[in-house]
C-alpha cells in the first residue's frame, strides 16, 4: 500500500501539475513555433496571484483559482504583445531569448511584490483521509486531481468542438496550409496564450497547494515541463498531457525502495529522471511517443 | 467574355533567382488545363506565383476579369480560386470532417450542406469522416486535399502535381476524381509529371521548359505533335 499512498498518488498529482504546464508549452510551440522559457515563471505568477486573492478576499485557493487563471491569461497576452510579437518575423532564437528575459523579469516582479521567502496558502496541518482502510489520500490531492481532469476536459472540448480550437490544431499541423485556408494566426495565437496562461496558473496553484510558494518554483519546473512536452511530441497538446503524467509518475516512482531499504534513485535526483527521459527521447524519437499514429 | 485566368508575360522567382521568364497561359471557365515540362521548368513556381505565394517580378495575372498580380492568397480564395499544394496539403492530426471544416474557415454560414456535397463527390470520405487523415493512404489523403479545396466553392482549382508519389492505379483514380470535379463546372489548372496521362484528359495543355513557354495547344494536339512528343514524352 505504501507504493500507492506514498509514490503512485503523489506521482499522479505531480503528473497533473506537469501536464497542465506542458500542455501550454505545447500549444504555444504548435502555434508560434518557439519554446516558451518563461512558462515556469508564468506558473509562479499565477500561484502568487492566488496568494493575494486568498489574503485579500478570504477565498480558499481553489475558489480563487478562476481569478488567478483570468489574470494570468491576460498577463500572457500582454507579454506576447510587448515582448514576442515584435520578433515574430525574426529567427526563432530571438524570441526564445526574449522569453528568457521575460522569465527573469517575471521572477523579479514576484520578488518585488511578494518577497523572496517561502509562503503558503494556509497554515496548520490537514490530516489525510483514509479510504477503504488502507488508501490514504490528502484532500488537497483529491482536489488537484479532480480540478486537473476538469480543466483538461474543458481544453479537450475547446480543441475538438469549437471552430477556433480546431483551427489551433490545424495551425500546429500545417501552418502554411492553415494560412491558405484563411485561418488568422493572430486570433489563434491569442487563444493559445489564453489557454497556456490559464492552465499554467492552475499548475502553479496546484503546486503551491501541494508544497509551498517560492519565486523559483516555476523556473525549477521548466526542465520536467519541457521533458513532458517533448515526450508527447512538442506541438501536440494531448501528447503533452500524457507526457506530463509519465514524467510525474517516473519522478516519484524512481525513489521507491524496490530492491532494498534504499530508494531506487535518491529523491534529490528526481529531476535527473526527467532529464534522462528527455535526452533519451531526443536521441531515440525526437518526434515524440505518438508520431506512430500520424505521418507526414 | 474574358478568360477565367489569363497569365501574360509572367516573370517570377525566389529572391534574386528568376525562374519564370515571361510565361503566358490561359484557362477558360470550366476548362481542364494542364502544365507539363521537365523537372526545374518552373511549373510549380508558375502555380505558386498565380496564387500569390511566390513573388512576381513582371507581367500580369488576370482572374475572372480582375487584375490579381501579386494578390495575397486569402483574397484569391475569397475571389474563387483554390489551391492544393503538392505536399503538406492536409491536416494529418485532424479528422476528415475537420479538414473539410478548416477548408471553409473563411466561409460564413452553415457548413453542413457544403460538407455533404463533398461526401457526395467522394463517398469514401463520407464513410471515413471521423478518421484521422494522418492514418489514411496516399490516394485517400489526396481526396481529402481536393475536397478541402472545394469547400470554398471555387471557380478555378490550382493543383500542384496531384499524383506525385502515387501508384499507377491510384494515380488513375485521382485523375478520375479531377475529371469528376471538372465536370461539375469547376475550372482546373494542374501541374503534372505524368505528361501523357495528363494530356489525355486535358482540354488544353502547356509545355514549359527552362521557365518559358515551349508548346501549347489542346491536349490531343500536343499528344499528336511529333516534335513535342520526342522532346517531352519520351518519343
Amino acid at each position: 500500500m505504501d507504493l500507492i499512498n506514498l509514490y503512485l498518488i503523489p506521482g499522479v498529482v505531480l503528473g497533473c501539475i506537469y501536464a497542465l504546464g506542458a500542455v501550454g508549452l505545447s500549444l504555444i510551440y504548435g502555434v508560434l513555433r518557439f519554446g516558451h522559457f518563461a512558462h515556469g515563471d508564468v506558473m509562479t505568477f499565477g500561484a502568487y496571484v492566488t496568494l493575494s486573492a486568498v489574503a485579500l478576499l478570504g477565498l480558499s485557493p481553489f475558489a480563487a483559482l478562476p481569478i488567478a487563471m483570468l489574470v494570468t491569461a491576460l498577463l500572457a497576452i500582454l507579454i506576447d504583445r510587448l515582448f514576442y510579437r515584435p520578433f515574430r518575423d525574426r529567427p526563432t532564437i530571438v524570441v526564445v531569448i526574449a522569453s528568457f528575459g521575460v522569465a527573469l523579469m517575471l521572477r523579479s516582479l514576484v520578488e518585488i511584490f511578494w518577497g523572496a521567502d517561502d509562503r503558503s496558502y494556509e497554515t496548520g496541518i490537514r490530516r489525510p483521509v483514509t479510504y477503504f482502510d488502507t488508501l490514504v489520500i490528502a484532500p488537497r490531492h483529491v482536489a488537484i486531481i479532480i480540478a486537473a481532469v476538469a480543466l483538461v476536459t474543458v481544453l479537450h472540448v475547446f480543441l475538438t468542438r469549437t471552430r477556433l480550437g480546431k483551427a489551433m490544431r490545424a495551425v500546429s499541423d500545417q501552418p502554411s496550409l492553415a494560412r491558405v485556408c484563411g485561418i488568422d494566426l493572430d486570433t489563434v495565437s491569442l487563444w493559445a496564450w489564453v489557454f497556456g496562461g490559464a492552465l499554467a496558473a492552475a499548475a502553479g496553484v496546484f503546486l503551491a497547494t501541494d508544497t509551498q510558494l517560492n519565486p523559483n518554483m516555476g523556473w525549477n519546473l521548466l526542465l520536467p515541463l519541457f521533458a513532458a512536452a517533448i515526450l508527447g511530441g512538442i506541438g501536440k497538446p494531448y501528447g503533452a498531457i500524457v507526457g506530463g503524467l509519465v514524467i510525474g509518475l517516473a519522478e516519484e516512482l524512481s525513489s521507491f525502495p524496490l530492491f532494498s531499504e534504499r530508494p531506487l534513485v535518491p529523491p534529490d535526483y528526481k529531476t535527473g529522471v526527467a532529464f534522462a527521459i528527455m535526452v533519451v527521447m531526443l536521441l531515440w524519437r525526437p518526434q515524440g511517443l505518438f508520431r506512430g499514429r500520424v505521418f507526414e | 467574355m474574358t478568360s477565367l485566368l489569363a497569365v501574360e508575360g509572367l516573370s517570377a522567382g525566389y529572391g534574386d533567382t528568376v525562374i519564370l521568364h515571361g510565361v503566358d497561359i490561359e484557362a477558360e471557365r470550366g476548362e481542364l488545363a494542364v502544365i507539363i515540362g521537365p523537372n526545374g521548368a518552373g511549373k510549380s513556381t508558375l502555380i505558386k506565383a498565380i496564387f500569390g505565394i511566390v513573388a512576381t517580378h513582371g507581367g500580369r495575372v488576370r482572374f475572372d476579369g480582375a487584375d490579381i498580380t501579386g494578390a495575397a492568397p486569402e483574397r484569391l480564395v475569397a475571389m474563387g480560386m483554390a489551391y492544393v499544394p503538392q505536399e503538406r496539403n492536409v491536416f494529418p492530426t485532424l479528422t476528415v470532417a475537420e479538414n473539410l471544416e478548416m477548408g471553409a474557415f473563411s466561409v460564413r454560414g452553415r457548413l453542413a450542406p457544403l460538407i455533404e456535397a463533398q461526401y457526395a463527390l467522394f463517398p469514401e470520405l463520407g464513410r471515413r469522416r471521423r478518421q484521422l487523415v494522418g492514418e489514411m493512404s496516399g490516394g485517400q489523403r489526396q481526396m481529402v486535399a481536393l475536397a478541402r479545396a472545394l469547400m470554398t466553392k471555387p471557380k478555378l482549382l490550382l493543383l500542384d502535381e496531384p499524383t506525385a508519389g502515387l501508384s499507377p492505379k491510384v494515380m488513375a483514380e485521382v485523375f478520375g476524381h479531377i475529371q469528376a470535379i471538372n465536370r461539375t463546372g469547376i475550372g482546373v489548372l494542374m501541374v503534372e509529371q505524368n505528361a501523357r496521362l495528363a494530356l489525355e484528359i486535358a482540354d488544353r495543355g502547356y509545355v514549359l521548359a527552362a521557365g518559358r513557354n515551349r508548346f501549347s495547344g489542346t491536349g490531343a494536339d500536343l499528344l499528336g505533335n511529333r516534335q513535342m512528343a520526342e522532346a517531352f514524352l519520351g518519343g
